[in-house]
């Protein structure tokens, strides 16, 4: 193999020398060139493609910036990605490729699917998209059309799992001082910023365009981002990782506000206690007042707290944000309550139980004679309903939605009739992937894509300095539905040959990504 | 091991691949003498790579050191890297023949195509150019001040026609965003000169000239980023914070004078420096107008430093 047919430009380095990402997930064992990989000192590995010999440590790229060394592994890196179907015996899969090859792993179900990661791109001409590749699939032959598109029209929709107030709605947020994005609605439990889109990009300042550009790019690769909200807080934002808001790193979504929380689990506590105070930053709520409690029929207890009282059994200003109880500023629970009222219903013996909104921390007191808050030992029951609440309380996760539209010229290395793409996605006919990740398709006009980046390979965004953002998608259809779309019958190639030219790596999906060659919804069994 | 390659792109023009080596060549005139060329070039470009891996350890020597005063390696292509470098390793400066390792090798092969049929020939390696012009003959260049923003779209921060008669046969390009490492904090400085090699080592040294005393530049060790960098533990520039006006001028002030002095002994003809949005245009007043405005003339053949 000596002669490569391919364009330079298929096999652009994604990198200018800077380390590449040592958590990139790739399976490849073997290359021509790493046969016999000589370990020098400590995780070295030797570079034999040419006569330079790099010796190459851990996460540097040789000086071709084409082979790097991952995990002690020499690994092509500028390279086409093949998502490798679970299940699939890569090392045999791949040993078999190596050699030689006479198509009869095609002849059976197609063991990989060629993603858009590394493919390159024909924009702004209207050629046929990079790859066209045909493979079988249980029997029906079935085509994958594969780019690289470049664009402008995308953005990134951050869902970030945290109940602390990162700012007003519509809020710009700046990322090194230069405006990326604004505030957009909260969810329960989970505040969403919109990131990204052509006005940043384009139509701002030349800096501001490239510090967007280069935040969507880390965005999308899954790198951590700084984020300044206008009249709000500091975020640091990473897709499938704790969001650190203003330097403290969130860990559990609480299942609710105190009231919520007594909402939920007040009928588990009926019997066990005589009083319950979940402590919140926001509403901290009491049982007995609260209206849980008054439909248990539960004996008002006079417990006196601190703060302002809402509607009832729900406080606020009881505590603040903090280290403390369950993000709150709280360590001593009693600190929050003010004193017993005999004349209310306070009354020895009392059971009272105090609980954050995590249940990571909680106490149990029962009154004394003189109404003193004695700590005691829990009961199992009321322990059970603590721990229940832990159970309840997820992660807290960032989010990384990438959106992007993919209407323009794009199609048209697709079919000579862009429309007809259009209205074969929307009749279900073709099957539409980010570097092999499933996405939701909008309804409406267009081919409008929403992505979650966590499920796509790694390092599957770049840029081109317009700026413009590159991303991977791949339409997969049968090939009887691409022949009647007006496809480009004349360049589509069979896997096996993709294969043959060796310039590829090996990505495992991420779990739970539906295999995309599997037959799209739309079409007849 | 992967041998040469080279591939035969679109529009006319051979992409020639080894290691770490990928030029872009063109050539124009009587169409078999052109094909011959390229063939003589590519039989050349084959065993280009392992000859300099053979010497390698020399041209990696700081040539202002007392080993490198004396090194004579024996490949062409070595010897011309070393010759080019040397004149500037002056005073104490450290430089390897390898800040001329580019422009070198596109210089050796643009002699392949000294043919007086050959009316216009290039070989960019990798924004490092060499040219061959026959009289009368010229290329457009677009000149592109800072590398992120690239060509799509935007415009370039100067055009400039090089003619035969301007002397200009080489265009180098240094800046600290390319895969060369820079001790400055020049987007880009872009060298015209008689020789390839020549521009090459010249952009590496005015580059690093263009260079402020800031707190804020991150510098790094190379040999940190780049596994046995000939830079060795030497700070390379890895980010620089937006500058005010005062700054901006005043390291390119520092990057001009060291184009003046090149000019004045002869090495350089000119030279155009970048950054952040500035650009200054250093050239001879005897040097004539070799950076003349394209005005509206077409944009042809880009030659765009990267």
């Amino acid at each position: 193999m000596t002669n490569m047919s391919a364009t330079p430009s298929s096999f652009a380095a994604r990198s200018d020398g800077q380390p590449i990402d040592p958590g990139a997930d790739v399976s490849i064992a073997a290359l021509d060139h790493a046969r016999v990989p000589e370990r020098m000192s400590a995780d070295k590995v030797r570079c034999e493609a040419c006569p330079v010999l790099c010796q190459i440590s851990p996460g540097k790229l040789g000086a071709c910036d084409r082979y790097g060394n991952v995990d002690g592994v020499l690994t092509r890196l500028d390279t086409l990605a093949l998502v490798a179907r679970p299940g699939t015996d890569l090392v045999a899969w791949n040993a078999a490729a190596q050699g030689q090859w006479d198509g009869s792993l095609v002849g059976g179900d197609a063991p990989v699917f060629v993603s858009g990661v590394g493919s390159g791109t024909t924009y702004p001409d209207y050629k046929p998209a990079p790859f066209i590749v045909a493979s079988t699939h249980a029997g029906v032959d079935m085509v994958t059309v594969v780019t690289e598109g470049i664009f402008s029209y995308c953005s990134f929709k951050v869902k970030i799992d945290t109940d602390r107030y990162l700012g007003p709605e519509q809020a710009t947020v700046r990322h090194r001082g230069e405006a990326v994005g604004h505030v957009s609605t909260i969810e329960y439990g989970s505040q969403f910023l919109a990131l990204g889109g052509v006005h940043h990009l384009t139509g701002g300042s030349k800096k501001e365009g490239r510090v967007v550009c280069e935040m969507m790019m880390a965005l999308g690769n899954r790198e951590p981002v700084e984020l300044q909200i206008e009249g709000g807080a500091s975020v640091v934002v990473c897709a499938d990782r704790p969001p650190i808001v203003d330097g403290v790193e969130e860990r559990r979504m609480r299942v609710g506000c105190g009231s919520a929380a007594i909402g939920i689990f007040a009928p588990q506590w009926a019997g066990h206690v005589d009083e319950v105070v979940v402590i919140d930053d926001h509403i901290t709520g009491v049982l007995s007042e609260h209206q849980a409690g008054k439909f248990l029929d539960m004996a008002p207890t006079g417990i006196v707290l601190r703060g302002r009282k809402s509607t009832p059994g729900r406080y606020f200003q009881v505590a603040h944000p903090g280290a403390g109880w369950g993000g709150t500023d709280i360590v001593d629970p009693l600190s929050i309550v003010e004193g017993w009222e005999r004349g209310r219903g306070a009354r020895p013996g009392l059971r009272l139980l105090m609980v954050s909104t995590t249940g990571e921390d909680a106490a149990w007191f029962v009154l004394d004679d003189a109404l003193v808050p004695r700590p005691a030992e829990m009961p199992a029951d009321v322990r059970r309903v603590v721990e229940r609440i832990g159970e309840n309380c997820e992660p807290s996760l960032c989010s990384v939605l990438y959106v992007a539209g993919a209407g323009g010229s794009l199609r048209a290395g697709v079919t000579d009739n862009p429309v007809r793409l259009t209205r074969s996605i929307k009749d279900l006919l073709v099957n539409v992937t980010c570097g092999g990740a499933p996405v939701y398709v909008w309804p409406g006009g267009g081919i409008t894509v929403m992505v979650d980046v966590a499920k796509m390979p790694s390092m599957s965004f770049g840029s081109v300095p317009t700026p413009a953002i590159v991303s991977p998608i791949e339409f997969t259809m049968r090939l009887d539905d691409y022949r009647a779309l007006g496809g480009h019958m004349d360049r589509v190639r069979r896997l096996d040959e993709i294969v043959a030219s060796g310039a590829y790596r090996l990505v495992a999906p991420a779990a739970g990504n539906p295999w995309p060659l599997d037959a799209p919804r739309g079409a007849p069994a | 091991m992967t041998g040469a390659v080279r591939a035969l792109l679109g529009d006319g023009r051979w992409h020639f691949q080894h290691g770490p080596i990928d030029c872009i060549l063109l050539a124009e005139g009587e169409p078999g003498v052109a094909a011959a060329c390229i063939e003589r070039a590519w039989e050349r470009f084959r065993g280009l790579l392992a000859e300099l891996v053979a010497e390698l350890d020399l041209l990696r020597t700081d040539l202002s050191s007392l080993d490198g005063a004396r090194i004579a390696p024996h490949g062409v292509v070595a010897r011309r890297m070393v010759g080019a470098c040397r004149r500037h390793a002056e005073g104490g400066r450290f430089i390897t023949a390898m800040a001329a390792v580019a422009g070198s090798v596109a210089e050796e092969l643009i002699g392949r195509f000294d043919d007086a049929r050959i009316q216009r020939a290039y070989v960019n390696n990798g924004g490092d150019i060499a040219v061959h012009l026959a009289p009368g003959a010229r290329f457009d260049i677009g000149l592109v001040a800072d590398p992120a923003h690239g060509l799509a779209g935007l415009p370039l921060a100067g055009r400039f026609a090089i003619d035969a008669a301007s002397g200009v046969r080489g265009i180098a390009t240094s800046g600290w965003r390319g895969r060369s490492f820079s001790l400055g904090i020049a987007d880009a400085v872009t060298v015209l000169a008689t020789h390839a090699s020549a521009a090459d080592a010249a952009a590496t040294v005015i580059g690093n000239a263009v260079d402020l005393d800031d707190p804020r530049i991150v510098r790094r060790p190379a040999n940190r980023i780049r596994d046995d960098s000939d830079l060795g533990a030497r700070l390379v520039t890895c980010a620089v914070p937006p500058l005010d006006a005062a700054a901006i001028g005043r390291a390119l002030a520092a990057g001009a004078e060291a184009a003046r002095s090149e000019i004045a002994r002869g090495r350089i003809i000119a030279s155009v420096l970048s950054l952040q949005g500035r650009v200054l245009v250093v050239d001879g007043a005897s040097a004539g107008p070799i950076a003349r405005p394209l005005a509206d003339a077409a944009f042809s053949r880009s030659l765009v430093p990267c």
